[in-house]
């Protein structure tokens, strides 16, 4: 038996946000829309924390709700909490909440607080689901909402659809082969190729990256900030990559997330838009992340799964200031100097703040996490290695282009106040406080990253799949599978 | 006890200013100027007494090195991998640090003064005291990872302060070209960091270097790795003190108020860079190629530095590059095996040239005043000129040096615009394929930026958007 909370926890923290989006379509307001939102996003965040507190006091690799809704009507329970995801459903929750709080009154007509309070509740639901159809489902319906949004703008989706029907189609394609293909070891190693192709999709790793860029310079910030900073790329990796991919197949994506790094931090030394900026600046981070992944040694994958808490927090909370800015002067032209430091200057602090704690500067967590990935990586390619400390650097000299295109350079004129409100301070304070609590302190961030990585290794060890490429993985079983390594985990 | 107490001070004062600034900041509580400066100069004052009471009492002992350890920052024992906060307190750390303390102190006095009712007056506090803590760490780190993070600390606010001034481009630009040098020079730092980690499994310097004191202390990798890792942090140490090809940015770093020029420039970050070499100088011993190598090093600064400081018409850039000739002279010393001739003439330069740079602004309405006191124009001394014949090479030696070597022409012409057209080819690429995918025509001129490392004045911009049917 897995071990349960004490409350249905992750059922609830899905379903408040769900309840609450149902509300806000149904009232005519978008301010009401916006506190109601803003309400509902702080209790899911109270219900996230618990949770990871619950989980915490339990000291099990994994747990399940109690008394589950889920598991009365199916018989079965398919959301489940582990040290992987623990820290990372109230780091997305509190996501969604600072970005609907910092949403401004001149934007909050263009952003749905509705398909907002959706996409939470199924970013959460994602990050909790180890069934795999179901997975593949909600992956869908994730993709589906900034589709949608895009469309009610009017703008061109035919990238970002070539892009995500691929990833799905790609997904299902695997999932189906290594489920039908019987012990057939060439079924096995098509279908590893395609889960790995679909992975690479999601994540935004080179050439499957186009879908990130288009996204953001045709959707809303907000949406887009939000579908791609939960990296729901690297989830898909952990659930369904790693345990059904033998170790040659994430070798090379690793090299081929790595180049990506060095890639994509170089395009975005080069942008003049912001947004586009931003995508490249994310791809990066993302690659480096999916490449201490699928490097798949303990160091590296503790590294990996440090900068994907703190890139989750600092780019997400840089890509919130890019978009207060974008509220004040339009769309950001990287071209030219604004100047914005004497209007704006907790907006200009935190940007420094947070775009220095993405890039591994000390003081943020992925200072550790960076030197952990260039270690584990080192290990398996000593010279491939060194180019994470290349594309940190260019991402270093990117982030300070952009922070001195923006906030210095000249004076900005402004016929109007554009002082940072009080909702966009209780952001940045808030979001400070989080980046340099969690990287002065790291000792037990990474401790329970470490550990997250070592179990999930074991159990992939132990899954056979290092030493047999045939294995059943993924196939609806596959939490059964897991969940009796887990069991044997648990009780070591 | 009082040992520990000493050392825990003088690490934790800047610290505990560094987080009382940024607090300030961060939640837009004004300090006013005078509480800041009172505060500074108390922390200032207590970390400085804290050395030297450690010195004092090291001294009476007969003691030559305190190792101030506090605690694994980060512990993987199964992976053999952790990071320890130890602090040492040696004959080579404690003179620099005091140095360093005193230096601040001075700076920060200064600084209050001429910067008085400036609307920058707590944003450069606030990065003069993230300098000061990076300085301090750097100084008294045990672990190589303790040193990079004080490398950081001080690189950052650096490049900040470089463009104090953030109103006008040209300080801005520099400060991102300072950054940009700083980047990559640190990115041979994090290397030779991770190089050590798996050589000696740990950062601890006495790992790599023993447990004698310094400069006693024995290298204990091979001459091979020593090779290695000696080479990367000489591209870090000449990334911090401008050694050539890195030579550029200091006086481009002159941009910035007069006391941050003083102390990073002329005084401390300069050096920190020479610091490093002598922190790792039995290392050197292990290796003679790398002690030829850091000699030339030395030797092509020393020539560079004085050759371009000779024409330059500003007492800033003059003070500059005299500063880095004296660096290079010290770069050569530590090459040689000087190592103590090396660490007085770090802290003697290092004073000397504070001075200079503190007294640069006010130099000629001092000399003006004395005029006006001694009612009398001052004797030139009027050097007759002596006819030379201009030859070509000393035309091309003039250009050579008033072109300041034309490292940056190098720098920029030879790697940073091929990768930066490289990149802006890949982005044309990508845009190409997206609207082709989206069903558009394509782009005939698409959009392109300058990078700013480039050139100080934006281009226009000269791109249109024509669509092609």
């Amino acid at each position: 038996m897995i071990s349960e909370l004490h409350l249905p926890w992750l059922e609830m923290s899905i379903i408040v946000p769900l309840i609450a989006a149902m509300f806000c379509f149904r009232v005519q307001s978008q301010f009401t829309a916006q506190r109601v939102a803003i309400a509902a996003s702080g209790v899911t965040f109270a219900l996230t924390l618990g949770e990871w507190f619950d989980f915490s006091t339990l000291g099990t690799f994994s747990a399940q709700d109690s008394g589950s809704v889920v598991f009365m009507l199916f018989g079965s329970e398919f959301f489940v909490i582990d040290e992987l995801t623990a820290p990372l459903l109230p780091k997305v929750s509190l996501l969604f909440g600072l970005t609907i709080i910092a949403t401004m009154r001149s934007k909050a007509q263009r952003f749905s607080f509705g398909r907002t309070l959706q996409a939470e509740a199924i970013i959460l639901a994602i990050l909790s689901c180890t069934y795999v159809p179901l997975l593949i489902i909600l992956l869908m319906i994730s993709a589906i909402l900034p589709w949608m949004e895009m469309r009610s703008r009017g703008a061109d989706t035919r990238v970002y659809t070539i892009c995500m029907t691929t990833h799905i189609g790609l997904l299902i394609s695997g999932v189906l082969l290594l489920w039908l293909g019987g012990e057939s070891s060439i079924f096995a190693n098509i279908a590893a190729c395609l889960l790995v192709l679909s992975a690479m999709i999601r994540a935004g790793i080179f050439p499957g990256h186009f879908w990130i860029v288009d996204m953001f310079e045709k959707s809303t910030f907000g949406t887009a900030i939000l579908f791609v900073a939960p990296m729901t790329g690297a989830y898909v990796v952990m659930r369904m990559v790693l345990p059904a991919v033998p170790v040659w197949a994430l070798h090379g994506v690793a090299i081929l997330s790595l180049l990506t790094a060095v890639y994509a931090a170089g395009l975005a030394l080069v942008q003049i838009e912001a947004r586009r900026f931003f995508a490249y600046l994310f791809i990066s981070h993302s690659s480096l992340v999916l490449a201490g992944l699928e490097i798949a040694n303990p160091i590296g994958m503790t590294g990996a799964l440090c900068i994907w808490l703190e890139t989750g927090l600092s780019l997400g909370g840089l890509a919130l200031i890019l978009r207060a800015v974008e509220a004040r002067i339009g769309r950001i032209s990287l071209d030219q100097f604004h100047g914005l430091f004497d209007h704006v200057p907790h907006l200009g602090s935190l940007f420094l703040l947070t775009s220095l704690a993405s890039i591994g500067f000390p003081g943020g967590l992925a200072f550790v996490g960076m030197e952990l990935l260039v270690e584990g990586t080192v290990e398996v390619y000593p010279i491939v290695g060194a180019i994470i400390v290349l594309a940190a650097a260019l991402n270093g000299v990117a982030v300070l282009r952009a922070y001195f295109r923006i906030f210095t350079g000249t004076r900005h004129i402004a016929t109007v106040s554009l002082t940072a409100r009080l909702s966009e301070r209780i952001v940045a304070i808030t979001l400070s406080l989080l980046i340099l609590g969690v990287g002065i302190w790291p000792g037990s961030a990474i401790r329970s990253r470490y550990h997250a990585a070592e179990t999930l290794l074991r159990i992939r060890k132990e899954s056979g799949i290092e030493s047999n490429t045939s294995h059943h993985i993924a196939s609806p079983q596959h939490r059964v599978v897991v969940y009796k390594t887990e069991e044997h985990v648990n009780h070591e | 006890m009082i040992m520990y107490a000493c050392g825990l001070t003088v690490v934790a004062a800047p610290a505990v200013l560094v987080l009382l600034t940024g607090l300030s900041l961060l939640l837009g509580i004004r300090l006013g100027e005078r509480n800041l400066g009172r505060l500074t100069q108390i922390l200032v004052i207590t970390a400085t007494l804290a050395a030297t009471t450690l010195l004092i009492r090291m001294l009476l002992k007969g003691e030559v090195q305190y190792t101030l350890e506090l605690g694994r920052w980060v512990d993987l024992p199964i992976e053999h991998f952790h990071f320890t906060f130890t602090f040492l307190f040696d004959r080579l750390s404690i003179p620099f640090v005091v140095l360093s303390l005193v230096l601040c102190g001075i700076i920060g006095a200064f600084a209050s003064r001429y910067l008085h009712r400036d609307e920058g007056y707590s944003r450069f506090f606030f990065l003069y005291v993230i300098f000061m803590l990076g300085m301090v760490l750097s100084s008294v780190a045990g672990t190589i990872e303790t040193m990079f993070l004080g490398w950081e600390l001080v690189g950052l606010s650096s490049a900040l302060l470089v463009a104090f001034f953030q109103n006008r481009i040209n300080p801005v630009v520099n400060g991102l070209r300072v950054w940009s040098i700083y980047r990559f020079a640190d990115s041979a730092f994090l290397l030779a960091a991770l190089v050590l980690h798996h050589l000696t499994g740990g950062g601890e310097l006495d790992l790599m270097m023993g447990h004698k004191p310094w400069p006693e202390s024995a290298c204990l990798i091979e001459p091979s790795q020593a090779l290695l890792v000696g080479l990367l942090l000489l591209v870090a140490a000449a990334g911090k003190s401008a050694l050539v090809p890195f030579s550029g940015w200091l006086p481009r770093a002159m941009e910035g108020p007069t006391p941050s020029s003083a102390i990073f420039y002329g005084a401390l970050s300069v050096h920190l860079g020479a610091y490093l070499l002598l922190r790792v100088s039995p290392m050197l011993d292990q290796s003679p190629v790398l002690q030829y190598v850091i000699v030339a090093a030395g030797c092509v600064t020393a020539v560079y530095a004085g050759l371009t400081g000779r024409v330059q018409t500003d007492v800033k850039s003059a003070l500059a590059f005299a500063s880095l000739l004296q660096v290079s002279i010290i770069v050569i010393e530590i090459g040689l095996g000087f190592r103590y001739i090396a660490l007085v003439h770090i802290i003697g330069h290092a004073s000397m040239r504070s001075l200079q740079l503190l007294r640069a602004p006010s130099v000629l309405r001092d000399h003006r005043k004395l005029e006006d006191d001694l009612g009398r124009t001052l004797s030139q001394s009027q050097s007759s000129p002596r006819s030379k014949a201009v030859t070509a090479f000393r035309l091309w030696r003039y250009r050579f040096a008033i072109e300041r070597g034309y490292l940056d022409t190098v720098l920029d012409e030879w790697i940073v615009a091929p990768v930066v057209a490289l990149f802006r080819w890949f982005d044309r690429m990508e845009r190409s394929l997206v609207r082709r995918l989206s069903g558009k025509p394509r782009l005939v001129n698409p959009p392109s930026g300058d990078l700013g490392v480039l050139t100080p004045i934006d281009v226009d911009s000269t791109t249109v958007e024509v669509e092609v049917p």
